[in-house]
């Protein structure tokens, strides 16, 4: 058996028993990206000289008997929208090409004490906004299971990582479900924590009120293993929350006792693809053998979602761009006539369309004369939308639904259609608006062969309960273990 | 419905420079998303509090204590033009 078809479990077992070193396992790693990265385009960046040097000194602690970190030895694949000291930091963006950030963000520094390899930077869409990846300005992401598909975004790089097995872990970010859609589309695992559960100190800004630092793995157990050290308070984000963090890894194992699945009718609309429905519904089953409750629920507010994060997400983003003016860091345009001109003109050359248009959106939407008809009417949904999930989880432990409405798209089929992208966010963008952890599993294969997910969502800081739920379906099938054929 | 005048005048707003046909797809395409969203007006949200943010914390102090900040190096290293001490900028005031 090769290294890349073994879990994260299974390579921390591996390494303490010697079976292989940190730096064998990471040379096989950055193999397999030298073999496969040019077909798929998972990363912008790799780190294969740091990524050695800090899995020899993993290796060199074991050998001394040194207390070691709970992922140490095992490479980490980040998002390039994370901060990281000395290595470039682009959000796939013109703006930020040659930003070369001057700290780490809290997860990486994180990363870095429990032993993990930092193997290098994935593709996304261009400061994370985006469900396909394709709004990257440096480089073109593809999904292994159909190079001429979308590996879903944004975290599209990071979710290919793991799928293609270029890395058995890899962090994203989830501002409207930019880590549970590509993990559905890709056949991963991928988790969107409680809001605050994770610190943001050193993520690119989208929307900060929604913005959640996650974990991808093969399985379940590796993201409960990674989110356990990805959460932390950190007084350096004032919305990271400051309370205990539970053994995910440890717990991740226990099946639930009378566990209650709730089921939402208003999800199985029109719209909803046949294969994706019949998946979920067989998910549904697997549950109630298992011996869980299954309870609609209603989610009446919902189908508001999509307009509410919209309008939210983008006067959130253009508060947050207006940063990008040419005189920090970033781009600076070579032609402008004065002061203002060069922030309009560099921020013109810098910033690729679809960021430009939720610029213009969100700076549109806060407007003098607009703003009480579209931002503040969005706070205001978007508090019945969180009413209508605490309702809910007042009967039920987790609520099941499919990811996403289709499996993956083809490139290109969506571009010049920004509404008809968004709508297909509406199964996971109420989790932001809500602030609740949610997970996608893989749960099925369409009849071409593409990856389909189970999202589950829970209440507020149950991530634990979150993962133990999604650990008994996995534990059922093996859509998980499945890994594309790309050699 | 959205007009071009609108979308020049937010362009401004928003500090960005954009072609004439950058205008006519961003007039189609945002006013596109706009008739969608306007899907909230049949939201009764009379007495709805907004909600700004979810998160179950509120003014979160520190001590004011002197602490080691970006050194001036690191600070400038991304400038796009800088003389070593400060970030350059064009000249801002006329006949200055």
């Amino acid at each position: 058996m090769s290294i890349s078809e073994l879990t994260t479990a299974e390579l921390q077992n591996g390494l303490q028993a010697g079976t292989f070193s940190a730096v064998e396992l990471t040379q096989s790693y950055l193999d397999a990206i030298l073999a496969r990265n040019e077909s798929v385009g998972a990363f912008l960046t790799v780190c294969g000289e740091s990524a050695l040097s800090q899995a020899a000194a993993v290796d060199a602690r074991r050998q001394c008997g040194e207390p070691l970190g709970p992922l140490a030895g095992i490479p980490v694949a980040l998002k390039d929208n994370l901060c990281t000291e000395g290595t470039r930091t682009t959000c796939a963006s013109r703006m930020l090409e040659n930003f070369v950030p001057p700290y780490d963000a809290h997860i990486v520094t994180r990363l870095k004490a429990a032993g993990a390899v930092l193997i290098g930077k994935t593709n996304l869409d261009e400061y994370a906004m985006g469900s396909s990846t394709e709004n990257s300005a440096l480089g073109k992401t593809r999904n292994p299971w159909d190079l001429e598909r979308t590996p879903g975004g944004s975290s599209g790089g990071s979710a290919v990582s793991v799928a293609a097995r270029l890395a058995p872990l890899a962090v994203g970010s989830d501002t409207g479900g930019s880590i549970r859609q590509p993990a559905s589309f890709c056949g991963v695992v991928g988790m969107k924590p409680t809001y605050g559960r994770v610190s943001r100190y050193g993520l690119v800004a989208f929307a900060s009120s929604l913005d959640q630092i996650g974990p991808f793995a093969t399985d379940v157990s590796g993201a409960a293993s990674l989110l356990e050290v990805l959460a932390a308070h950190d007084e350096r984000d004032s919305t990271s929350v400051d309370r205990p963090v539970p053994a995910y890894s440890k717990s991740v194992e226990q099946p639930l006792e009378g566990l209650r699945v709730g089921v939402v009718q208003e999800h199985f609309a029109d719209g909803l693809d046949e294969e994706v429905t019949s998946s979920i519904r067989e998910a549904i089953e697997v549950y109630r053998s298992l011996g869980a409750e299954i309870v609609d629920v209603s989610l009446p507010h919902a189908k508001y979602g999509v307009a509410v994060y919209y309008l939210i997400a983008c006067s959130e983003a253009s508060s947050n761009l207006a940063r990008y003016d040419g005189v920090h860091y970033g781009r600076r345009a070579n032609e402008f006539e004065n002061m203002v001109d060069m922030y309009a003109a560099s921020r013109a050359e810098g910033f690729g369309d679809e960021v430009k248009r939720r610029i213009m959106l969100g700076v549109y939407a806060l407007s003098e004369g607009y703003s009480d008809q579209y931002y503040l009417k969005a706070l205001k949904v978007r508090r019945l939308i969180r009413n209508d999930f605490d309702a809910a989880f007042k009967n039920v432990d987790v609520i099941a639904s499919p990811t996403c409405p289709t499996p993956a798209f083809k490139l290109g089929e969506l571009v010049d259609d920004p509404l008809q992208m968004y709508l297909a966010d509406v199964y996971t963008i109420s989790a932001n608006l809500a602030g609740l952890p949610g997970i996608s599993v893989p749960a099925g294969f369409s009849s071409g062969g593409l990856p389909i997910g189970l999202q589950l969502l829970a209440a507020p800081f149950e991530e634990e309960k979150l993962l133990r739920a999604a650990r008994m379906f996995e534990q059922e099938t093996d859509y998980n273990t499945r890994a594309p054929q790309l050699d | 419905m959205l007009t071009r005048e609108d979308v020049e005048k937010v362009a401004g707003l928003a500090r960005l420079k954009l072609t004439a046909d950058e205008i006519s797809e961003m007039t189609d395409k945002l006013g596109h998303i706009i008739s969608y969203v306007a899907v909230l007006d049949e939201v009764d949200v009379s007495n709805v509090e907004p909600m700004a943010h979810v998160a179950d914390v509120a003014n979160v102090f520190r001590e004011d204590a002197v602490r080691e900040s970006l050194p001036r190096e690191a600070a400038l290293a991304n400038a796009p033009k800088s003389d070593g001490k400060y970030f350059l900028v064009p000249q801002i005031l006329e006949n200055a």
